[in-house]
């Protein structure tokens, strides 16, 4: 099938075809010196030749099948099947003396070439994906001798995304060849800024390093900057989405937490491990559904890490926190204690080793997004996070439940007058805190190693998330968690990940200097809490 | 400033001279002799002094001050490492590379110069002051911020614990020059003594002995006088301190100086007796253990702290060697039960109840109502909860007996620690 549309492609080379038949001759002859510098040259002459054995020869030669006659003074070909054939014209052979060939050898730099030529031949290709492709081949190795084969198919080529890859191989070839007329060489840093990508950056800039025409230097120059110009804006927007999908985990693992510490002051130690069990609900789930539900396991993992951990979260303000009321410091180490606990039962139960969680397909891959990568899980767990912090939202701003929240957050002495039940204001908010986490823990194990330790590696952030953001309104819990995730990818490319996370670290102990309750700080008349 | 002792201090310092004086005579006395100490004990008791000296410094900011300091191993490790940072200057060219100036892993990671941090760290006397001043300054720097602007409570816990875990990837990195991931290590002599020999080990025993009843008699040098007085207010109604027109920041910063100092000692005398010191040393994880020592031993008593390193550390030991998997059940458990039911810790505890705790532990040890083959099998974690099941009841058994015993006696039942001053609350 492709050789018939290599076949037909070729017969097209208007001129071509009688033209070149002598290149063939010319090339195998080359091939017949067998030294290396003939042999590349060879390549070249075979695939521009436009004879219908070129990519035969071209393939049997990168696959070792390609062998010199020496006493019929010709190039045989080894078929897939074993089969002997005629270089030149296809023609079976028999009865060969097999002993006396000799194998055509291929260096590194002839494979090279090949490639090259073979994407020449490609170029043609009936499917245009295979067209791209081989366009793209020859922008790397930027061959002028594919040159010819270019300048037909952009005459004829109908589509467009075919096309552009066409002209950008087109002009990576004409950019980087001094020899070439100036006014084509400046149209084709258009087709290169229109690709823009690092690639092209760098083509450009080796060009106006070394290019003797000034006025070719001056468009260079110009076309230079403006490319560097765009790869600097998908930079920043590249490392903005980082910050972003890094913040959204930030905001998943810590919108539980800024709840429990805003309702009854005490910071949940033992809230990573919430998380942790509901990545392990996620695993647990994904081996009990039978294979027609996979795809949907995460609509099932979601709801249930949420009730799991909010039932542990539950019995644990019963059994422990309740009873150290008005101690938070102890309640730090009780529920230090607690992740100390689920972290070993966990290993217990389910070894220590990481478990696999598979995502489903649509959270898989990524897609491109004007020059912008974008990943799928990142893209929905950021989607993920905004619902959990609306639906919080909703259920604070509009259920009597989150306003008894709301009232004992801002003052627990006097809601407890007005008749609110506070213990029970406390153990819910401490099961939807911890709720959160398991869903955020769904989340984490789509991106994360699902293992016992799983939620040690994100409490610190999310506790700095918390003291960023105060616990006077969930929109302090938000900015700080942008602010983290963004300032922290921001700084990466700078100073490295880890110096980033300790610069920001100093940042919030300085901050909290200005601003000791956080951004967003209740405002009321309490000397201390 | 003499300070003033209690009876609990009294036997704490008797008990820490005894150590200073007998473990050499009994590390160096012949392998037949009863009184025998075998190295690798003295060794791990000078480790556990180590912890008490750690304990300590953290009860006196936590126990007198209020400020519970989740990162109070920063400045154990810090430290420890000016120490082994000495001690790596110390190997010279009997390192790996034999270079005489660099440390083996400088060699490795091709650099050319000492960095200019480790300039000096071949003079002991510069690198105790180093000891001291590292530490001291970190406290002073992150607790003129944090008192300053009143930073208190949980923020100030959580602040402190994400020091810890920044100093922990600070040095966790190869580039910042302190041996990256593997820490410093092979260390050889000290001040020209090998540290490989017994008489060494034990040295470093009793000054480690020595060094926890110095600090002892200086924290509670400050925590008897008017000055410790002020402390407890502020532990105990800070606003109201400040409103009586006291610098209660000033306060703070002192005490929390003081204490990041006997850390950094502490850590100092530790790394030559395990022979490592690696940013692990900087986990979250380690401090807050750390202040599980203080809470089991007994908040604001001091004694009470050193006892809870010794104790739990004991614990660890033994569990990790004998059954790794539950050691986690049991400091966590620790964590919970202690918070919950011991508030003020072994030194809270009446006599009886210590007694009924040492009957039950002994009768747990040797006679266990699960069988011992049980702890082969996976059944372990139900083997393990049947006998602490069990020493709890024979716990509460002996008690009543002693409860009932002494009533019939007409007898009083006081605390441990008597009323001492400056308890906790």
């Amino acid at each position: 099938m492709l050789r018939r549309a290599l076949l037909a492609a070729l017969s097209l080379f208007c001129l071509a075809a009688s033209a070149y038949a002598e290149p063939l001759d010319d090339g195998l002859n080359d091939l017949l010196g067998d030294s290396f510098p003939q042999t590349t040259k060879a390549v070249g002459e075979i695939a521009a030749s436009g004879s219908p054995q070129s990519s035969a020869i071209l393939d049997a030669m990168a696959n070792g099948r390609a062998l010199i006659d020496a006493a019929n003074h010709r190039i045989v070909l080894k078929t897939d099947k074993g089969d002997w054939v005629d270089a030149k014209t296809g023609a079976p052979i028999a009865g060969l003396d097999e002993g006396a060939l000799k194998k055509v050898r291929v260096n590194n730099g002839v494979r090279t070439a090949i490639g090259a030529a073979m994407g020449g031949l490609s170029m043609a290709n009936a499917d245009p994906a295979k067209r791209r492709e081989a366009a793209e081949q020859v922008f790397k190795s930027r061959d002028p001798k594919a040159l010819p084969a270019i300048e037909a198919q952009i005459a004829k080529e109908t589509d467009p995304n075919a096309l552009a890859s066409l002209k950008q191989a087109r002009a990576a070839i004409l950019v980087a060849d001094d020899s070439a007329p100036t006014a084509q060489r400046v149209a084709a840093l258009a087709d290169l800024t229109a690709r823009g990508d690092e690639d092209a950056e760098n083509l450009i800039a080796t060009a106006a390093a070394s290019a003797k025409d000034p006025e070719f230097k001056a468009a260079a120059a110009a076309a230079l900057a403006h490319t560097q110009r765009r790869l600097a804006m998908i930079s920043v927007a590249q490392n903005l989405w980082y910050g972003i999908s890094a913040a959204s985990v930030l905001l998943l693992a810590a919108i539980g937490l800024a709840i429990t510490f805003g309702v009854m002051g005490v910071i949940n130690m033992a809230h990573g491990e919430m998380a942790m069990l509901g990545a392990y609900v996620t695993y647990v789930v994904q081996g009990a559904l039978p294979p027609a539900l996979q795809p949907w396991s995460l609509a099932f993992a979601i709801p249930l890490a949420f009730l799991t951990s909010g039932l542990v979260g539950a019995g644990l303000e019963r059994l422990i926190i309740r009873r150290l009321y008005n101690r938070p410091l102890e309640t730090l180490l009780a529920t230090w204690g607690v992740s100390l606990i689920l972290q070993q039962a966990i290993r217990s139960l389910f070894g220590a080793s990481n478990k696999q969680v598979t995502s489903p397909a649509f959270m898989t891959g990524s897609f491109d997004f004007w020059g912008v990568s974008i990943t799928a899980n990142r893209m929905w767990i950021i989607v993920l996070s905004l619902a959990v912090f609306l639906g919080i939202q909703l259920v604070l701003r509009a259920t009597p439940f989150g306003l008894q929240m709301r009232a004992v957050t801002q003052n627990r002495r006097m809601a407890a007058s007005m008749g609110i039940s506070t213990g029970f204001v406390d153990t819910a908010a401490f099961a939807l805190g911890s709720g959160v986490a398991g869903i955020a823990g769904v989340a984490l194990s789509q991106i994360d190693n699902v293992s016992p330790n799983l939620g040690q590696g994100y409490i610190i952030d999310s506790f700095m998330v918390v003291v960023l953001g105060g616990v006077g309104n969930l929109w302090g819990t938000l900015l700080g968690a942008l602010t983290l995730g963004l300032a922290n990818k921001e700084l990466e490319p700078y100073i490295g990940a880890v110096q980033g996370q300790i610069t920001l670290l100093i940042f919030i102990i300085l901050f909290i200097q200005m601003r000791p309750r956080g951004l967003f700080a209740l405002k009321g008349r309490a000397v201390e809490a | 400033m003499i300070a003033r002792l209690d009876r609990a201090g009294w036997i704490f310092a008797f008990l820490l001279i005894a150590t200073a004086v007998a473990v050499p005579f009994m590390a160096l006395s012949p392998a037949t002799s009863a009184f025998h100490l075998p190295s690798y004990l003295v060794q791990v008791l000078g480790k556990y002094l180590c912890y008490a000296i750690l304990a300590l410094s953290l009860d006196l900011v936590w126990g007198y001050v209020g400020i519970l300091s989740l990162g109070h191993g920063a400045f154990f490790a810090l430290g420890g490492y000016a120490m082994g940072m000495y001690l790596m200057r110390q190997i010279g060219a009997r390192g790996v590379y034999a270079n005489p100036i660099l440390p083996d892993f400088m060699v490795f990671l091709n650099w050319k110069e000492l960095p200019v941090a480790w300039w000096g760290f071949q003079s002991f006397p510069y690198a105790m002051l180093m000891v001291v001043l590292v530490p001291g300054a970190l406290a002073l720097a992150f607790g003129w911020f944090a008192f300053r602007s009143r930073v208190t409570g949980v923020y100030l816990s959580i602040i402190t614990q994400a020091m810890t875990f920044a100093l922990f990837k600070e040095f966790f990195r190869n580039d910042f020059g302190f041996g990256g991931n593997n820490g410093l290590t092979d260390f050889k002599d000290l001040l020209g003594f090998s540290l490989q020999t017994d008489a060494m080990k034990a040295a470093l025993c009793s000054i480690s002995a020595i060094t926890l009843l110095i600090a002892y008699l200086v924290a509670r040098a400050i925590v008897t006088s008017k000055y410790g007085k002020v402390l407890v207010a502020v532990r105990d109604a800070e606003s109201r301190v400040r409103f009586l027109g006291y610098r209660v920041e000033n306060y703070k910063l002192f005490a929390f100086v003081v204490s990041a100092i006997i850390a950094g000692i502490g850590g100092a005398l530790y790394v030559p007796q395990v022979g490592i010191i690696n940013p692990s040393e900087f986990t979250p994880g380690n401090s807050i253990e750390a202040v599980l020592w203080v809470a089991v031993g007994g908040r604001g008593t001091l004694v009470g702290a050193a006892i809870g390193a010794v104790v739990v550390n004991l614990a660890k030991s033994y569990y990790t060697a004998a059954l790794p998997e539950v050691w986690l059940f049991a400091l966590g458990g620790l964590f919970v039960l202690v918070t919950l039911f011991l508030p003020k810790g072994i030194f809270g505890l009446r006599w009886v109840d210590l007694t009924a705790a040492a009957g039950a532990l002994l009768i747990v040890h040797f006679a266990p109502i699960a069988p011992n083959g049980l702890y082969q099998t996976y059944l372990l974690h139900l083997a393990f909860v049947i006998d602490v099941a069990w020493g709890i009841a024979a716990f509460f058994i002996i008690r009543f007996l002693l409860d009932w015993t002494i009533r019939r006696l007409g007898g009083a039942t006081p605390d441990i620690a008597r009323s001492s001053s400056g308890n906790g609350p």
